[in-house]
């Protein structure tokens, strides 16, 4: 059993379904995903068929089934940032990584989030790479604010 | 963040001189000390940075670490408080200057570099007034000369700040502050002296409406919750706030969370439960992070827990983070949520105030709403009553965003004119542009118009032209933004958020976005979408909308055709435009644009062709090209290639 | 309580706290539905159900909203119809336009809505959604294209079998049915029963297709084909010929069979007869022995996989014998050869089952002797009608036939293995016998008949008292086992069927059986049961000639090495 999964495990009480959303929560903070094994070990501690946890986990936004980008882009898609052409940077960023919403950039890089609102409309359209805000983006400067990103890891 | 540094008064004083203490005025000294602890007299200079998420984002936390640097390498003293916000976003950072005897003063626009430009001035009692929003008034502290007062800028000329009379003002995370600006005694007034009845009662009296979107009266659903026979009954409290441009109930939880909490723990002594729980979008990080410090200093205070100071009344709240759905602020989802379930709603009845989180009596309120229940408790419900208009009391938070100059989140009475929002609070629109029209709540909202727009903002006047309050947002659209684009943008959220539950809402947004993307989209292949075809779709559009509407489980999908039918309605002559003339008049739906070479303009100098993802220009150097019209996408490159300004758009 | 409402203008009476669809029902006023089930609790998701309300701002569900006093309701307005015309048109748009080739053509739910509500134009358009198709299962397909997410597979799936093999994976119109991790159906906890199948409206899920296998058999000269029965396939298989519940064609049945082409006809029945035989002195030498769970019969093999997978522990409790079919199959391949004179490895042996698990029980290893299978094929009632259509054989002017010998004849005892509770009236009959008696002490046990999930009997022999349980459903097999363990109860022995009632409401019989059907099944049984001469296992003479000329004594080791096997614990996504 890995070690960390338990501890989180230990915090809650066995059997209660309604923890479940919470112990998802605490093992994607964890590991920044959902691995196979901890839901399986989730489900013998909530006593809860897996299916029901997958089932649960694909219907909310939060959770994946994979490791994030070392970068983790999340792109704001609210209204503010579509009418200021939220869109476009979808696009550019698409060309540039190769990637979509939701996926991983083949190098582990990069992954891309669309989010509703981030509450910052005022600087629209805006993102957010890892812990970095970005914002007024505008479709030309999307490849250097990318570009240094990759600089900076190398 | 960090907490206040100087609070001249312990747990124990204010417990006992000022939340036991019920009679209206407190003793002279008490109120000496709340006083201090409002800061309406200092000793050091306070410098208050507002860090809420807005101000974060736009980098309040690069200039809160210029402060301090900029104190210790002075090595000046003076207290840094961190606040929320002051609801202004267009001017974040927002930092504010109080020097001992003198008034406070908010500057905008602080960033990092800005930061020691300010504070030199201000050290040195001279105000930089291009980086000054205002000044607030005080009966006993000397005016700074020559500076606006905050109050009278068009922002906050109209407001009425009861909800966020402390934004901004003070720290959150400080429940003594609370406490100072009348905080909690409400609450310990009403458990003490009310019944659950009572407390309906008062609130019912209030007339005070659901602000979550329904606008059902909040006093009488608490009745139902508590007149139902249980051995368990919920308050839950809807903080998952997921349409896209709505951020106030973060903000408000962000800037005054002890406001919220005083609320909920109001509520739930009124249906009688000792369980309440918060239920807040996950990516709310900074809000949950505040509400979560808060929880527990009103548990060390000993308002949360057993039997809260001899009342017999006990209370626990518990936050729950939102995992990511939209419908998930649908209440029968959002019990399903927290039942650790698949956030999909269930038909009605059984309504939740009956059989409602595990199968018992559970109400579902707002945010807002429950952050209006102690004023009302502190000003008693006819106050609230004379607030707003006859058909909506109170006042109303609203987000006001898109094309407006000024940004920012603001509280009015109910039935300010939707002009009023937008030409006074919102300083109207920017760059000289004119107004097109307003998005009002959202993806289950609709549009207000140039002809419309004096129409009075309330639940009824809203609802009379198909509008939908929903959680208040307004995005202000200009002649740049395209209506089409905009609907198509909430039936692309609206389908991707859907819960797939049931048939019309799951199949049927998507048919609507699907008709809008090929109304937008240019008639590559005839076959694909002839005009008429493109004209089908939109006539299906009112009847799929109507059919939506009518069987939609949830409110999600009963509503998710409002904007496509108040669309319609204004804007017929745009969707004649995207599917009979193929253009897009405010150039949003670049796919539509057709590109063509003026051959006389063109030197065939070659640079457009290579550059062409569809290898739509072709030519001989020296001599004109041309732009094969089948292939080209409109996506624009050419044009901005072109150094002879060759290409245009017809 | 009784209420007034108004429907149509017609003032008409109804239960208060009914919802409106009962109430209407009840009226003669049908209202097309998809998501409800009859004992479920409604979910609400389709839709279809909408009806006019007056003083209600949208359409109202029937199925979930109960009726109140002058309700004032409109069942077929324009704007209702319309409305429901559009939910279909909808679901169509998402669809593959398949029914040519779809296995539900004519019996399909969306198809008869589409028909009833006049659907004659592609009104709505768009894309569609891809999937693959999961043949994973021995036993089912999934067509995630046909899925119109009623949800109805997923509740049976929870509430009937407690194995919660599928669930509802992504949100919108991405929704999919899924298993955990959306693996393949057979890494899944799934185990087989084909119950969803039979409440799935379209043709989304469907038993995995023998008939070309069978069909290349039959018309392979050096194979001799031998085909048998399940005993209840006689009592349904005349509901896919239009007939209604209830009626038994078995020997219809074996003349199709012949008529078909099978070399050799034999009766499934016959082989219960043995399995009782040898339960019952199963039971018997387990008797007294201490701290030991009652004997849980072994004969449904998607209990027994639901034990492999959840109770491993109680594996041992299972009884070693193989079930009726998988017993005749190994006859099959082991006597049958030595007295026909056909070489075991050409004989291509086939099942007629009531069921889907019986499809994955036939192809486990445990069920392989020397490289041979026990079964080669295994076909549902449903496949068989469509073998019997393929063949061009009309049922309506057959005389029915007789099985062929020495496999052919049985008691009326293995016949009542169709219904649940029938193996454990069966071996209470043949227990005296067993234990040396000479007549039974009783024949009917009515109390462990009927349609109810928990049933009970008993029997003295001497002094011994031995208990009888009966679990049909495995969500109720799952509560009596809790129960076993928690001390509350003592018996000597279980059944266990993992269909409510037992095979006639198996997952390979005729789709569309409500209640009234599946009992009507169950009488046909015991209908048979009551005319017949023989109706205990023990005295059907083939049974002692079988024992005397081959197998030995019950439990030999030649019966061990046949007609017994043992399970072990299955590693599973649970
Ligand atoms: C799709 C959907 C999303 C909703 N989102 C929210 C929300 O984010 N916050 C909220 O307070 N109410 C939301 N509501 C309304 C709630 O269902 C509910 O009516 C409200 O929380 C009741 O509180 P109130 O009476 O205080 O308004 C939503 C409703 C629907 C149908
Ligand atoms: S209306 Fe949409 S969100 Fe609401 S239950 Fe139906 S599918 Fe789900
Ligand atoms: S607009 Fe784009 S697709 Fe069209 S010709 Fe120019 S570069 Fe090519
Ligand atoms: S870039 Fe302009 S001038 Fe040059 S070939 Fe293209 S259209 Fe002609
Ligand atoms: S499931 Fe029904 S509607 Fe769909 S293809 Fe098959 S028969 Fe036709
Ligand atoms: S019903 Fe119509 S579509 Fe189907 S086979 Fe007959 S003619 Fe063709
Ligand atoms: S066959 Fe039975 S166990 Fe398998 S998915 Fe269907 S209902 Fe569930
Ligand atoms: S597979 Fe069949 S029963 Fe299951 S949800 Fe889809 S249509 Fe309904
Ligand atoms: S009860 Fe019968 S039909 Fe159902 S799974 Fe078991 S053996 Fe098959
Ligand atoms: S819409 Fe992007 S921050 Fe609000
Ligand atoms: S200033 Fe508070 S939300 Fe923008
Ligand atoms: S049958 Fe009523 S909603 Fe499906």
């Amino acid at each position: 059993m890995d070690d960390q999964t338990s501890v989180i495990l230990s915090r809650y009480p066995r059997g209660h379904r309604d923890c479940l959303i919470p112990i998802l929560q605490d093992i994607q903070e964890e590991y920044g995903y959902l691995s196979e094994s901890s839901v399986i070990e989730v489900a013998r501690y909530l006593g809860l068929p897996s299916s029901k946890i997958f089932g649960l986990a694909t219907f909310y936004n939060q959770f994946r089934f994979e490791p994030r980008g070392r970068f983790h882009i999340r792109l704001c898609h609210g209204t503010s940032c579509h009418v200021t052409a939220a869109s476009e940077i979808i696009k550019e960023l698409g060309k540039k990584l190769r990637i979509g919403p939701g996926e991983i950039s083949r190098d582990g890089m990069f992954s891309l989030e669309l989010v509703a609102c981030m509450g910052a409309c005022h600087l629209a359209p805006l993102m957010q790479v890892n812990d970095n805000y970005h914002t007024r983006l505008d479709p030309a400067g999307i490849r250097d604010i990318i570009d240094s990103y990759i600089e900076g890891e190398e | 963040m960090s907490l206040n540094t100087h609070i001249p008064v312990d747990k124990e004083y204010l417990v006992n001189n000022v939340l036991l203490n019920e009679s209206a005025d407190l003793p002279a000294d008490v109120e000496k000390l709340l006083k201090l602890v409002r800061r309406e007299k200092v000793k050091y200079p306070v410098i208050f940075v507002g860090t809420g998420s807005c101000g974060l984002i736009s980098g309040a936390g690069e200039t809160l670490i210029e402060i301090n640097k900029y104190l210790s390498d002075r090595d000046l003293r003076a207290d840094v408080v961190e606040t929320g916000c002051t609801g202004y976003c267009s001017m974040e950072p927002v930092i504010e200057v109080q020097l001992p005897g003198k008034t406070r003063v908010s500057f905008k626009n602080v960033t990092s570099e800005k930061l020691p430009f300010v504070l030199d001035g201000m050290f040195n009692s001279m105000v930089p007034v291009e980086h000054v929003l205002g000044q607030y008034k005080s009966p006993s502290l000397e005016l700074w000369k020559d500076v606006p007062f905050i109050g009278e800028l068009s922002f906050f000329s109209m407001q009425y700040r009861n909800l966020m009379k402390n934004w901004g003002r003070i720290n959150p995370l400080s429940i003594e502050e609370y406490i100072a600006t009348g905080g909690y005694r409400s609450y310990i007034k009403t458990i003490r002296n009310y019944t659950h009845e009572e407390v309906c009662d008062i609130v019912e009296k209030s007339g005070l409406q659901g602000r979550g979107g329904g606008g059902f009266l909040t006093g009488k659903k608490w009745k139902v919750a508590h007149t139902v026979m249980a051995d368990q009954r919920y308050l839950l409290c809807n903080a998952d706030e997921s349409d896209p441009g709505g951020f106030a109930n973060r903000a408000m939880i962000e800037s005054d969370p002890h406001r919220l909490l005083e609320g909920v723990i109001i509520a739930a002594y009124a249906i009688g439960t000792s369980k309440a729980y918060i239920y807040i979008r996950n990516d709310y990080r900074n809000a949950i992070e505040r509400l979560e410090k808060a929880v527990d200093r009103a548990r060390d205070y000993g308002l949360l827990g057993h039997d809260v100071y001899g009342s017999g009344f006990n209370i626990d709240v518990i936050i729950r983070k939102g995992p990511g759905a939209f419908v998930c602020g649908e209440e029968t989802a959002m019990i399903s949520s927290i039942e650790g379930k698949r956030g999909m709603p269930r038909p009605k009845p059984p309504y939740p105030a009956v059989s409602g989180l595990f199968g018992k009596p559970t109400v579902v309120n707002n945010v807002e709403t429950l952050s209006n229940i102690p004023a009302i408790f502190e000003n008693g419900p006819d106050w609230f009553m004379s607030l707003g208009n006859e058909t909506s009391p109170g006042t109303k938070m609203l987000v006001l965003s898109g094309k407006v100059n000024n940004q920012g989140i603001i509280e009015v009475p109910m039935g300010t004119s939707v002009k009023d929002l937008i030409f006074g609070a919102g300083g109207g629109i920017p760059g000289k542009k004119s107004f097109r029209a307003v998005q009002i709540g959202g993806p289950s909202g609709g549009f207000i118009t140039a002809d419309n727009i004096d129409i009075p903002y309330d639940f009824d006047s809203l609802a009379s032209e198909g509008v939908y309050m929903g959680s208040g947002v307004m995005v202000v659209l200009d002649q740049d933004c395209c209506i089409i684009d905009t609907v198509k943008y909430f039936m692309d959220f609206i389908q991707k958020e859907s819960c797939g539950k049931c048939i019309p809402c799951r199949e049927g947004t998507r048919r609507m976005l699907e008709v809008y993307e090929n109304i937008t989209k240019r008639p590559v292949d005839e076959n694909g979408h002839t005009t008429l075809e493109r004209f089908k779709g939109v006539m299906q559009l009112e009847s799929l909308a109507s059919v939506i509407k009518d069987t939609s489980l949830c409110g999600l999908g009963q509503k998710a055709p409002n904007p496509v039918i108040s669309s319609l309605k204004y804007f017929r002559s745009e969707y004649e435009e995207h599917i009979f003339d193929r253009k897009c008049s405010a150039g949003v739906c670049k796919e539509l644009r057709l590109f063509y070479i003026d051959v006389e303009k063109c030197t065939g100098c070659t640079a457009c062709a290579p550059k062409c993802p569809e290898s739509a220009i072709i030519g001989t150097k020296h001599h004109p090209f041309f732009i094969v019209e089948e292939k080209c996408t409109g996506c624009g490159i050419c044009y901005d290639v072109c150094k002879f300004s060759a290409i245009l758009v017809k | 309580m009784i209420v007034r409402i108004e429907v149509n203008n017609k003032i008409i009476k109804a239960r208060k706290g009914e919802t409106i669809m009962s109430a209407l029902r009840s009226a003669g006023i049908m209202i097309p539905s998809i998501c409800s089930m009859k004992d479920f609790t409604p979910t609400g998701a389709c839709r279809m159900c909408v009806v006019e309300v007056e003083g209600r701002q949208g359409l109202v569900p029937s199925c979930s909203q109960p009726v109140s006093e002058w309700m004032k309701i409109k069942t077929h307005s324009p704007r209702v119809v319309k409305s429901r015309k559009t939910i279909v048109e909808l679901l169509l748009s998402n669809h593959p336009d398949d029914c040519l080739y779809c296995e539900r053509n004519g019996n399909c739910e969306l198809q008869t809505l589409a028909e009833e509500l006049n659907v004659r134009e592609r009104r709505i358009m768009g894309k569609k959604n891809k999937y693959k198709l999961d043949h994973s299962s021995p036993s089912i397909v999934r067509d995630p294209a046909k899925c119109i997410l009623c949800g109805r597979c997923v509740r049976v799936c929870e509430e009937r079998l407690s194995v919660f093999a599928i669930d509802f994976v992504n949100r919108g119109n991405r929704t999919i049915i899924g298993t955990a991790f959306n693996k393949d159906l057979n890494f899944s906890s799934c185990i087989n029963c084909g119950q969803c199948i039979m409440v799935c409206p379209t043709g989304a899920l469907f038993e995995k297709d023998s008939l070309p296998e069978i069909e290349d058999a039959l018309n392979n000269p050096e194979k001799t084909v031998v085909v048998q029965y399940a005993p209840s396939v006689g009592v349904t298989l005349a509901e896919e010929f239009g007939i209604k519940p209830g009626k038994d064609i078995g020997g219809l049945v074996i003349a199709a069979l012949r008529k078909i082409g099978f070399d050799r006809i034999f009766d499934t029945s016959f082989a219960a007869d043995i399995a009782v035989v040898e339960m019952a002195h199963e039971l018997l030498s387990l008797k007294g022995k201490k701290d030991r769970m009652p004997l849980i019969s072994g004969s449904c093999p998607a209990w027994v996989k639901f034990a492999e997978q959840w109770y491993p522990d109680l594996l041992p409790a299972v009884s070693s014998c193989k079930s009726p079919q998988q017993m005749l199959g190994a006859i099959l391949k082991s006597g049958y050869p030595g007295i026909s004179g056909t070489d075991a490895g050409s004989i291509f042996s086939v099942a007629v089952a009531p069921c889907t698990a019986k499809k994955f029980e036939a192809q486990r290893e445990e069920m392989t002797k020397k490289g041979l299978s026990d079964i080669d094929a295994v076909l549902t009632t449903r496949e068989l009608a469509k073998l019997i259509k393929l063949y061009g054989i009309d049922m309506s002017q057959i005389e029915p036939e007789v099985a062929d010998e020495p496999y052919g004849m049985r008691s009326s005892a293995g016949k009542l293995f169709g219904a649940s509770g029938g193996m454990a009236e069966a071996i209470i009959r043949s227990l005296p016998y067993a234990a040396g008696a000479k007549e039974p002490s009783r024949i009917k046990y009515q109390e462990l008949r009927g349609g109810r999930g928990r049933k009970e009997a008993e029997i003295r022999i001497g002094k011994t008292t031995y208990r009888f349980a009966v679990a049909g459903g495995m969500s109720n097999a799952v509560n009596l086992i809790e129960d076993i363990r928690a001390g509350n109860c003592e018996y000597d022995f279980v059944e266990i069927m993992a269909c409510a009632g037992g095979c006639v409401n198996g997952g390979g019989q005729p789709i569309g059986a409500d209640d009234n059907a599946i009992r009507a099944r169950m009488k046909a049984l015991h209908g048979i049961d009551e005319k017949e001469t023989i109706r205990v296992a023990h005295k059907n003479p083939r049974i002692s000639e079988l024992y005397d000329n081959f197998l030995g004594s019950p439990l030999s080791g030649k019966c061990k090495s046949l007609l017994h096997t043992s399970y072990s614990e299955r590693k599973v996504l649970l």
